[in-house]
C-alpha cells in the first residue's frame, strides 16, 4: 500500500524571474511532481477599464499601451478599430497601409521577445535573448522614427495614424526586411534541432486541441494545438484580406509547437510586410478628419484583432457622450492560461517554468 | 468574414425549442431570461448548423436600472458569430446561472465580473474575486461605485 503523504505547497511569485512580472503561482508539489496549479493574479491591477469611462475617447489610447506592453502597436490599433466601428468612420487608405505594416513589425518583435525569453526558462541564460534582441533593437529604432517612443507608443488615432512616416523610415524597414530572412535562418540553425531544446519542449504540456477550444484559447497557444484560426484570414480587419499568407499551425499542441509556431509566424510577418511596403501609396493623408471630442452615437461595438498573443478585443458601449459608458477589454493571456493545471499537472517543476513560458504571458494585460 | 449570425433568426428558433426563453431579439443580439441560460447554452453549442463550440468574451455592463451580461459567440467550424445577452433587475446581491459547464472560457471571466460587477454565478466552482484582494469593499466598475 502507498503511504499517502500531504502535498508540499510552493509559491513561485510573485516577484520570480521566470513569471515574467507580477505573478503568482500556488504550487501543490508531490515531490518535485506538481499535483497542482493555482495561478493568483491582480498584482498590477491599474482598473484601466475605470479609468476609461471618465476620459474622452482619444485620452484611452495611452492607456492601451500599457496592457500588454510588448505589443503596444496592436492594442492601439485593436481600440481604433472598435471606436470606429462605434462611429461608422472609414480611415484613409495609406494610414490602414501603416497600421498593417507597424502591427506585422510588432508581432515580429513580440514573437522575438516570447521566443528568447521562452528560452531562457528552458536555461539557456541570456544568450537566445540576446540575439533576439540584435533585431528588436532595430524595431525599436524604427518606432523611435516615427513616433519618438520605443516602448509605448501612442501612435494609433481614431480613423488613422498620429503622423506620416519620416523619409528615412522606408529605407530602414526596407533594409531590416532584407536583413530578416537571415536572421531568422540564423535562429533556426541554433535553435530548430538543438537536442536539449528538443528533449525539454517535444511532448512536454500538451494542450489538446478540443481543450484548446474550449477554453477560447487564441493566437499561437491555439493554432500550435492544430486549429486553423487565424483572425487576419477567417474575419480580416483593416486591408488583411489583399496580403498572401499562410497560417502556420502546430500538430501535438505540445511547448516545441508553440516556439515553432512563433518562428513560422515571423516568416510570415516578414512576407505581409514585404507586400505592403510594395503596395504603400506614396501621398495621402494618414488620418481621417475626426473631432478632437467624438462622440459616437449610441450603441455598442466589439472590435478585435490577432494580436502577437491572441485575440485581443475592446467591447465599448457608448452613451453618446464624449467619452465610453463602458469599455471591456478582452485580453488574451488572461484566457490562455485557463488551462494551465491541464498542461502542468504530472510534469516537474522545471517543466512548469517552461510551460508556463511556452503560453507567453504579459501581466499588464492580464491584470489590465 | 466571421458572419454575425440575424439574432432575429436565432430569436426564432430559440423561442421553440424553449418557449419562455426569450425575452426579446433584433437583428445584433438575443436576450434570453437568465433561468433558462444554461439550456440554451447547450442547444447553441450542441445544435447541428450553429456549433457555437467558441465563447469569446463574457462581460457585464450596470445601465443603473439593470446588470446586463454579454456573451460573444463563435462558431470556429461555420465562422459565424452571434451576442447573446442576458439581464438581472436587481442590485443587491444579484445571480445569474454560471455558463462554465457549457464553456470553459468563462472561467476567469465570470470571477472577473463578480470582482469588478459583484454578480454572483451559480455553479461556478470557485466564485472568488480575481484581481482584488479578498476583503475589498464594494465593486468598482459599477457606475455608483464613485
Amino acid at each position: 500500500m502507498p503511504i499517502k503523504t500531504e502535498p508540499f505547497y510552493l509559491n513561485i511569485g510573485p516577484q520570480h524571474p521566470s513569471t515574467h512580472g507580477v505573478f503568482r503561482l500556488r504550487v501543490a508539489l508531490d515531490g518535485e511532481v506538481v499535483v497542482g496549479v493555482e495561478p493568483i493574479i491582480g498584482y498590477l491591477h491599474r482598473g484601466i477599464e475605470k479609468l476609461a469611462e471618465t476620459r474622452t475617447y482619444t485620452q484611452t489610447i495611452p492607456f492601451t499601451d500599457r496592457l500588454d506592453y510588448l505589443s503596444s502597436m496592436t492594442n492601439n490599433l485593436a481600440y481604433c478599430l472598435a471606436v470606429e466601428k462605434l462611429g461608422g468612420l472609414k480611415v484613409p487608405e495609406r494610414a490602414e497601409y501603416i497600421r498593417v505594416i507597424f502591427s506585422e513589425i510588432m508581432r515580429i518583435s513580440s514573437h522575438m521577445m516570447a521566443v528568447g525569453f521562452f528560452l531562457n526558462d528552458l536555461g539557456a541564460m541570456m544568450t537566445p535573448v540576446l540575439y533576439m534582441w540584435r533585431e528588436r533593437e532595430k524595431i525599436m529604432d524604427m518606432f523611435e522614427m516615427v513616433c519618438g517612443q520605443r516602448l509605448l507608443y501612442n501612435y494609433m488615432r481614431i480613423g488613422g495614424v498620429s503622423q506620416n512616416l519620416p523619409d528615412d523610415f522606408m529605407p530602414a524597414v526596407k533594409k531590416f526586411l532584407a536583413e530578416m530572412p537571415k536572421y531568422i535562418d540564423e535562429y533556426d540553425q541554433l535553435l530548430a534541432q538543438n537536442e536539449i531544446l528538443l528533449a525539454r519542449s517535444k511532448g512536454v504540456g500538451i494542450l489538446s486541441k478540443d481543450t484548446a477550444i474550449g477554453i477560447g484559447a487564441s493566437g499561437p497557444v491555439l493554432r500550435a494545438s492544430g486549429v486553423k484560426w487565424d483572425i487576419r484570414k477567417m474575419d480580416p480587419y483593416s486591408i488583411y484580406e489583399r496580403f498572401d499568407f499562410e497560417v502556420p499551425t502546430g500538430d501535438t499542441g505540445d511547448c516545441y509547437d508553440r516556439y515553432w509556431v512563433r518562428m513560422l509566424e515571423i516568416r510570415q510577418s516578414v512576407r505581409i510586410l514585404e507586400q505592403a511596403i510594395a503596395q504603400i501609396p506614396e501621398k495621402g493623408a494618414v488620418c481621417a478628419d475626426v473631432p478632437q471630442f467624438f462622440r459616437p452615437p449610441r450603441g455598442e461595438a466589439y472590435g478585435y484583432l490577432e494580436g502577437p498573443k491572441g485575440n485581443i478585443g475592446f467591447y465599448i458601449v457608448s452613451d453618446g457622450s464624449i467619452a465610453p459608458y463602458r469599455l471591456h477589454i478582452y485580453p488574451p493571456t488572461l484566457i490562455n492560461i485557463t488551462a494551465l493545471s491541464d498542461m502542468v499537472i504530472g510534469w516537474k517543476v522545471a517543466d512548469l517554468i517552461i510551460i508556463f513560458g511556452s503560453i507567453d504571458v504579459v501581466l499588464g494585460e492580464i491584470d489590465r | 468574414m466571421t458572419l454575425a449570425l440575424n439574432g432575429e433568426e436565432i430569436g426564432k428558433k430559440l423561442a421553440e425549442a424553449f418557449p419562455a426563453a426569450v425575452v426579446s431579439s433584433d437583428k445584433l443580439n438575443v436576450l434570453v431570461d437568465s433561468k433558462h441560460l444554461q439550456p440554451v447554452a447547450e442547444y447553441l453549442k450542441n445544435t447541428s448548423g450553429l456549433e457555437f463550440d467558441y465563447l469569446t468574451f463574457v462581460t457585464a455592463t450596470d445601465y443603473l436600472d439593470y446588470l446586463e451580461i454579454v456573451y460573444r459567440l463563435v462558431s470556429l467550424k461555420n465562422n459565424h458569430s452571434l451576442i447573446l445577452k442576458t439581464r438581472c433587475h436587481t442590485r443587491d446581491n444579484p445571480v445569474v446561472p454560471t455558463v462554465v459547464n457549457t464553456w470553459r472560457a468563462a472561467y476567469y471571466q465570470e470571477r472577473e465580473i463578480f470582482d469588478l460587477l459583484g454578480i454572483r454565478f451559480e455553479g461556478h466552482p470557485d466564485m472568488r474575486r480575481l484581481l482584488l484582494w479578498e476583503g475589498f469593499q464594494g465593486h468598482p466598475l459599477r457606475r455608483d461605485y464613485l
